[in-house]
């Protein structure tokens, strides 16, 4: 006879093979039409590219070198690629800007619906949201009307006579980080928001009984206390605006690349697609490493956000 | 007393910027509104109200065409990933920590950390392999590049329900001699059906505003509502595409609007 710890093992035995088998499909779809072809990538990035696309089956290290470098044809030597670091720098830059002016604006946004009666937070959560929820592409298109030349901005600014001439907005720098700014406000306010639910305002009232004045208040105690909040908004701002494609294309032509759009290139008219899959590989072990940062730091947080 | 109350929560400044913040994320989305009913041949210029730009856009074959693409996928995406995410909800709740669970959850959330645009890229390589070996085109291929990443956004409110869940109810069942199966049946899926219903309505809004994955793995001719736009807004943008958005922003806030009810009920 089966003694009763035997069956209690073969019972959880089987509970485990069940688990297992339940979640077999969305394992299933998402290896097939993610990690695998994701693999697949990896892979690509070491082959010969073929001469109308595609690759060749011939191990080669050269897509990861030109990654930063590029070949002289004339005398084989390697230089910095610069319009590489130039993409890589715009892209840099223009997130981390991007990072940053969500942060100004959605911080007060986050704050003011934070300290609303409880009944009328959800209502301006909610206004929050919907923008949020709605297409990219439209909301990027919404921004490319206000700034175009004939758009609110320059029509409002020449009848303030400001300037006779419309000023070029549209496909410069400014418009891309204007538009990612506009599109990624919401990934900011929310995990912001969660964080200034909790504050204990007692806090704040025992600062002003020390005589703090309104800005120590905020330096010395709220912006502690909303610190995961504010790591966590970055990272969720800093991660897309880093991968950004639409927005880029959009509202920056087709001169102002960043990463997603030097990425396409390779697999249209640059027909490199093993550096397509270098720089690809590139952009996801950066955002990666910015994941397990976010990561390491929330769990010695001990989980405080949302 | 005399002295004016002093409110700890103020800080200068806040409440202003905050209604900028709204003014701001709203004027773009009605300028574009406005300009949809714009009667003149180009977006540029107001010239004044007109239906028109609807009326074209309902009798553009193309963007009808794309429209009921559009719909097709997302429907059938959205209910394909909603099972599979139940399932693996129930599979990843509710239980001691057993080996592989973690790789698990690496697995569901792994669409929502890679960048859109490497997947869409990966996609292409493998799919355009698979479409030479197989020689079948058809939207298969879409239909499970949006399975795929709808999953992790379905299976998030179906996990947070389940984890609210009371589990005596289940072990009341089961005293009952109530099998695996009924106890899910009669127990376990009224209970969870909020919970589906919100997962659902999230991969099926994910699906239909994907455009990145989309404009990378569709074959000719499979353009969706999305990728339809973002060809349009390479050449001159006349205010039909304006109406088009119009009516797809109206649609997308619907949805929201009734998911927002959905989950407030429950809470």
């Amino acid at each position: 006879m089966a003694s009763a710890a035997e069956v209690a093992e073969s019972r959880e035995r089987e509970d485990v093979r069940r688990r297992w088998l339940l979640s077999a499909p969305a394992l299933l779809i998402i290896f097939l039409a993610g990690t695998g072809p994701l693999l697949i990538v990896l892979v690509y990035s070491f082959l010969t590219p073929g001469d109308y696309g595609d690759v060749k089956w011939q191990f080669s290290t050269d897509a990861w070198v030109g990654v930063l470098f590029e070949r002289d044809i004339f005398d084989d030597t390697l230089s910095l690629a610069s319009a590489h670091m130039a993409i890589f720098w715009r892209s840099a830059l223009l997130s981390l800007a991007t990072t940053i002016l969500t942060l100004i604006f959605g911080f007060p946004t986050a704050y003011f619906i934070a300290t609303r009666p409880e009944s009328r937070r959800e209502v301006w959560l909610f206004l929050i949201t919907i923008p949020f929820w709605t297409n990219l592409l439209i909301r990027t298109f919404a921004m490319k009307e206000v700034l175009r030349n004939e758009g609110l901005v320059n029509s409002l600014l020449q009848f303030l006579r400001i300037t006779d001439q419309p000023i070029q907005f549209m496909f410069t720098d400014f418009a891309v980080l204007m538009g990612m700014t506009y599109v990624y406000l919401p990934l900011m306010v929310l995990p912001l928001y969660a964080s200034m639910e909790k504050i204990d305002f007692r806090l704040v009232e025992a600062g002003y009984d020390l005589y703090a004045t309104r800005f120590q208040v905020l330096r010395r105690i709220l912006l502690p206390l909303v610190k995961p909040g504010v790591i966590a908004g970055s990272i969720l701002v800093f991660i897309p605006s880093l991968g950004a494609y639409v927005t880029p294309r959009v509202m920056g032509g087709g001169t102002n690349l960043m990463i997603g759009n030097l990425i396409e290139l390779q697999f249209g008219q640059g027909r490199n697609w093993p550096l397509g899959a270098s720089l690809s590989i590139t952009l996801m072990a950066i955002v990666m490493v910015a994941l397990l940062v976010y990561v390491r730091y929330a769990g010695r947080e001990g989980g405080q956000h949302g | 007393m005399a002295e004016r109350y002093f409110d700890v929560r103020r800080q200068t400044g806040f409440t202003t910027v905050a209604m900028i913040c709204f003014f701001l994320l709203y004027l773009p989305i009605a300028t574009l509104v406005v300009y949809a009913f714009n009667d003149n041949d180009s977006v540029a210029i107001w010239k004044g109200f007109s239906l028109r730009w609807f009326y074209s856009a309902w009798h553009n074959g193309q963007v009808i065409d794309a429209s009921i693409r559009s719909f097709q996928i997302a429907t059938v995406a959205a209910i394909l990933a909603t099972i599979a995410a139940t399932m693996a909800a129930l599979a990843t709740t509710r239980t001691k920590p057993y080996r592989g669970l973690t790789v698990k959850y690496a697995f569901i959330n792994q669409p929502l950390m890679v960048p859109e645009i490497v997947t869409a890229v990966a996609l292409l390589v493998f799919f355009s392999r698979v479409k030479v070996w197989t020689g079948y085109s058809g939207l298969g291929y879409l239909i499970a590049a949006h399975t795929a990443f709808c999953i992790p956004f379905a299976y998030l409110p179906i996990r947070a329900r389940l984890e609210g869940m009371d589990l005596s109810l289940e072990t009341a069942a089961a005293d009952l001699y109530a099998n695996r199966w009924n106890a899910f049946r009669y127990v376990t899926l009224p209970l969870l059906w909020p919970g589906i219903l919100a997962g659902l309505m999230l991969a099926f809004v994910i699906s239909l505003d994907d455009v990145v994955i989309t404009e990378f793995v569709k074959s000719g001719g499979q353009d969706t509502l999305p990728t339809y736009m973002l060809g349009q807004l390479r050449r001159i943008v006349t205010p039909e595409i304006n109406a088009i958005s119009t009516v797809f922003l109206l649609l997308s806030i619907a949805i929201v609007t009734i998911f927002f009810f959905v989950s407030r009920k429950r809470a």
